[in-house]
């Protein structure tokens, strides 16, 4: 797996993390994520068949907590920290399709 | 500077007030706060209000709690209830947060006062506190150098006397490093240890918050006023804190402790004499020092640059310009998200974003991110192996004393070997600490790092303590 | 619907139900429908830098409840992160049950007795509600959005069946036994009009014996009317595309109530890459054996068996009995006929009280016992009471409460003495001389005339029972 990265990947990461790159960007941060990649590399040459995956540091099981009321914020406050706010609501630009 | 125990004696004694504390550490910050660019904001209002509860409880013969009157900076990446908090970004620039971390909770019944919050790389992204977008932080004992990072303005704090005490966060050495660099201690705890509830995330299954002090006992006083469960973080520990500054005296009598190889190879010279000689004193004290390879340490770095930036992707897509801080106006929600991010974020943060995105999509998944999960799981039974031949494990903190002012910042993977001494606690969830041991060149201070399993901070003070009597502090 | 040719259905339901918490899935926030936009929101459901999620102890006993009523497996689980930006969910990430669900393998009986298998039915958080302003009021079209995230955070179950299902009206049928699932479990209000169960269908159309064809996933069926037409619609609108040559395309489809048909929203290419990993801030769940026994102690009976044990104890299988049957179970109505029946009630007539008058005021429940019910339907058995007078009883138990005998006695409602009933019964039979010799030879419809008179003359107030009695002991 040498250079791993191409312009297009990164272009097509930039947009799912909507992050928009100058063409002297893509370059650049081709370039750099490519090398940390490269070093990512020395993994993928282990075996690790029947190695068990660590999400978390240690495994705590079942945490949970009562289902009782707690207090929610003030609403001025909640809308004080908006950009833009309308009718006690946060206001946004037009969105442009449905979630998925 | 007095220690934040002396402190803590003068100011219940009567000997001492919270409020001349206060003022002791708000001219030290005025003093050098211009040159050395420590603090992105100082909240002397709030400062004032605590010391003066605890002045009052103390003139009412009340407890005024065990860190009663000590100015404490805080990393600003810890949420503090209407204190402007910023990660060090643009896209949180002018954010107040309408809740505080439990962390600050603890710290304000225990009677301390927070003076302010601490520069940082920017997301905590970073070895050197050059990637704040408020302007890199300079290093106290020579400011032509970093002090480390990424909690570097909490490491400088101590170390320019500001405060006796500082709150950082690590995540792959971000509170270890740059104390070595400054010369100070500083404690990455257990994973879950401290609640995690209030420190803004940046790797959310690496992070842990801990404690900057100048000497050991200060750090255990603090840790054991922040530890301890706490309902409103699922992975914090279900016990409560456990008792450390009574275990500071210890000792390492009859104690086996590993001196590794993988954690010592590649470091300059002084900093491997700096081991060297910290495991001489060890032996000294009655400790059998057993030389060991930990080759899977090797591995660490590969796994945290894809973990790390993976979480972080999905960690920091919430700053979208919706609901706080920064927003760019645009035509559409996906265009103004866009122009936001693109905005508000800067270069070493767009490059975690980007790679851990890359790293967790359909195609590559496998080959990056679950291998670094396995990868994960060879560093966990590594150590597991390491700590049923030894109590401790001993080696660098880091492969140089602090390194010139932009001197790596323009090559992302020189400084992220920075880290590669300190990443593999995090990625156990073990404890570690940085002792300053040793001087290198132009007599700035080298360290060595203790490393133990988990909850055996007790046991990685009283080492720690060893080595600073050594050093005659 | 029938379709043409050999054609048939395959239709998969991914059922989405907001779990009957007082809070959200993983925070102390209020999970109420219909409060003031953005005040039951904290740090945690507004996705605040630095706030972390908690489980809540009651949507997992109430997922497990639901998984148990489908007898799924009870499994270890993890939760993940479902990436994506979207302004209504503040993390731009959805945490969600993914390749370890809750409860897995399960499957569900149909009143029609086919069997439906269940995949999967796992937790994972509501997002918050947008508003579109300018334009026409909906997202298109639309020049700004406002966003309320009250509903952010809702704990939310969903239930997927497996492929199994062959026609409209039995996805309307699982969808509908579903409902009365949930509604039993005490997960659900069941609420289809207030969001608080949503429907996508997954559709193809294959001929009979053939491999499955490829699938269109229909969006926004908030109504089991909209689910029928909508799959209607849609297999139609596939054997059409085949038939004529063309290729079904798998894509995301969204239905339009008005328009009364289904438009692309996103073709597979278009799909989004969710990087689905692992969510650190959550530790993994598996409820021991004891926690589960506790949820399954706590089970009340599902309406097939409720059904099954009513059922049992009708006298005659009518097809209005056994309508009157689902509205009993659907209702919640069974404890009243119950009690009637044990109070020695004929079937028939404590089914159609229950499924008339208690269904037609159930909000006003509160106010009639099942003593009361019973009462009233004795009297009515009995004679003292008409159908007529006693449907008014009722209604008046229902509107205020109060003892049968008194309500009647104060509406005057007495039992006509069987002396005026004779007299009437004789007065009417000089009066229709033709109808009473055709009823002395044997056209029993005649009864029914007599009665219609004998009522009128009463107003009412006579038994109709009665009235048959006086009838044929004169033929």
């Amino acid at each position: 797996m040498s250079s791993p990265l191409r312009r297009d990947d990164v272009a097509h990461v930039a947009k799912l993390a909507r992050l928009t790159l100058s063409s002297a960007e893509l370059d650049m941060f081709t370039e750099q994520l490519g090398q940390v990649l490269e070093h990512a590399n020395d993994m993928s040459s282990l075996n690790l068949e029947g190695v068990k995956p660590t999400a978390h540091p240690f495994e705590l099981l079942n945490v949970v907590r009562a289902d009782e009321i707690r207090a929610s914020l003030d609403r001025d406050e909640v809308l004080a920290m908006a950009p833009d706010a309308q009718d006690g609501r946060f206001a946004v630009p037009r969105i442009m399709g449905e979630a998925p | 500077m007095k220690s934040a125990a002396q402190t803590v004696a003068d100011v219940a004694s009567g000997a001492s007030s919270a409020n001349e504390e206060l003022d002791r550490s708000l001219g030290a910050i005025r003093a050098r706060n211009d040159e050395l660019n420590v603090f992105l904001y100082v909240d002397e209002v709030g400062a004032r209000r605590q010391a003066d509860a605890v002045d009052e409880k103390v003139r009412r013969g009340e407890d005024p709690g065990v860190l009663a009157g000590v100015p404490i900076a805080i990393k600003d990446n810890l949420c503090q209830r209407g204190i402007p908090t910023t990660c060090s970004s643009r896209i949180l620039e002018g954010w107040r947060p309408p809740y505080s971390a439990t962390v600050i909770e603890r710290l304000l019944a225990a009677g301390a006062v927070p003076v302010g919050k601490t520069n940082l790389d920017e997301f905590a992204m970073g070895s050197s506190t050059e990637n704040s977008a408020f302007g890199p932080t300079k290093n106290p004992l020579d400011p032509t150098r970093v002090p480390g990072g990424s909690s570097g303005g909490s490491a400088a704090s101590v170390a320019a006397d500001m405060t006796p005490i500082a709150l950082g966060s690590d995540t792959g050495g971000s509170i270890r490093q740059p104390a070595a660099l400054c010369g100070v201690i500083g404690v990455k705890p257990t994973y879950g240890l401290v609640s995690r509830y209030g420190l803004i995330a940046f790797a959310s299954s690496l992070d842990q918050i801990g404690p900057f002090a100048k000497d050991v006992r200060d750090a255990a006083i603090l840790l054991e006023a922040i530890a301890g469960h706490d309902e409103m973080d699922s992975t914090s520990l279900p016990e409560p804190a456990p008792s450390l500054s009574a275990h500071v005296d210890d000792g390492v009598a009859g104690k086996r402790i590993g001196l590794v190889r993988d954690l010592v190879d590649g470091a300059d010279d002084e900093v491997v004499d700096a081991v060297e000689g910290a495991a001489q004193v060890l032996r000294d004290a009655g400790a059998t020092i057993v030389e060991m390879s930990i080759p899977e340490f090797r591995l660490g770095l590969s796994a945290y640059y894809i973990l790390a930036p993976a979480e972080a992707s999905s960690n920091l897509a919430r700053y979208d310009g919706v609901r706080y801080g920064l927003r760019v106006d645009a035509d559409d929600v996906t265009a103004m998200n866009e122009a936001t991010r693109t905005a508000g974020f800067g270069d070493e943060v767009k490059r975690r974003i980007m790679l851990g995105t890359y790293a967790l999509s359909a195609g590559y998944f496998d080959a990056y991110y679950g291998q670094a999960l396995k990868v994960r799981t060879m560093m966990i039974d590594a150590f597991a192996r390491a700590y049923r031949d030894v109590d401790l494990l001993l080696g660098a903190t880091t492969p140089s004393v602090a390194f010139k002012l932009g001197s790596k910042v323009s090559d992302p993977m020189a400084m992220y070997l920075s880290d590669i001494f300190t990443i593999p606690t995090n990625l156990s969830g073990e404890a570690a600490v940085s002792v300053p041991f040793g001087t290198g060149e132009a007599g700035l201070p080298t360290a060595v790092q203790l490393l133990g399993p988990a909850r055996s901070e007790a046991r990685l003070f009283a080492a720690a303590r060893i080595l600073e009597i050594a050093e005659g502090r | 619907m029938t379709l043409p040719g050999e054609w048939e259905m395959v239709i998969g339901l991914e059922v989405h139900t907001e779990l009957q918490t007082a809070t959200k899935m993983f925070c102390g926030c209020a999970n109420h429908f219909g409060s003031e936009p953005n005040t039951n929101v904290c740090p945690v459901c507004l996705g605040l830098p630095g706030s972390l999620p908690v489980l809540n102890e009651r949507a997992v006993e109430l997922a497990m409840a639901i998984g148990m009523a489908l007898h799924c497996t009870i499994a270890p689980s993890t939760f993940h992160r479902k990436n994506y930006f979207y302004p209504d969910m503040p993390k731009d990430f959805q945490i969600s049950q993914y390749d370890l669900p809750i409860n897995k393998g399960g499957f569900l009986d149909l009143p029609d007795a086919s069997r439906v298998s269940i995949e999967r039915a796992h937790l994972e958080e509501d997002t918050g509600k947008s508003t579109h302003l300018g334009g026409t009021g909906r997202i298109h079209g639309a020049e700004r959005s406002l966003v309320d995230y009250n509903r952010s955070g809702v704990p939310l179950v969903e239930i997927v069946s497996g492929p199994d299902i062959r026609s409209a009206a039995q996805a309307r049928a699982y969808a509908s036994e579903l409902r009365g699932i949930l509604i039993a479990t005490g997960a659900s209000d069941g609420r289809m009009e207030e969001g608080s169960m949503r429907i996508d269908a997954n559709v193809s159309v294959r001929k009979a014996g053939e491999p499955f064809g490829t699938r269109c996933e229909i969006k926004n069926l908030n109504s089991l009317r909209s689910l029928v037409r909508a799959i209607d619609f849609e297999a139609r609108r596939q054997i059409e595309l085949i038939e004529g040559g063309g290729v079904v395309r798998q894509e995301t489809r969204h239905w339009d109530e008005n328009l009364g048909a289904t438009s692309t929203m996103r073709t597979k290419e278009e799909a989004e890459d969710y990087r689905y990993f692992r969510e650190p801030d959550l530790v993994d769940l598996a409820p021991d054996d004891a926690w589960q026994q506790r949820v399954r102690d706590g089970l009340p009976k599902m309406p097939a068996e409720r059904r099954a044990l009513l059922s049992a104890r009708l006298t005659s299988s009518t097809e209005a009995q056994f309508d009157a049957v689902e509205v009993v179970i659907d209702l919640n109505l069974e404890t009243y006929v119950h009690a009637a029946l044990d109070a020695g009630v004929d079937p028939a007539l404590a089914l159609a009280r229950a499924a008339n008058e208690l269904a037609g005021d159930i909000d006003n429940l509160g106010h009639l016992s099942s003593e009361g019910f019973c009462a009233t339907l004795l009297m009515e058995q009995r004679g003292d009471l008409s159908a007529t007078q006693a449907k008014t009883v009722l209604g008046e138990q229902l509107a205020h409460g109060g003892d049968p005998a008194s309500i009647a006695a104060s509406l005057g409602f007495e039992r006509l003495s069987s002396e005026s009933l004779e007299g009437t019964v004789a007065t009417l039979i000089e009066q229709f001389p033709d109808e009473w010799a055709r009823y002395r030879e044997g056209d029993e419809k005649l009864a029914q005339f007599f009665i219609g008179q004998v009522m009128k003359v009463t107003k009412g107030q006579a038994n109709g029972k009665l009235v048959v009695e006086q009838l044929q002991a004169r033929r």
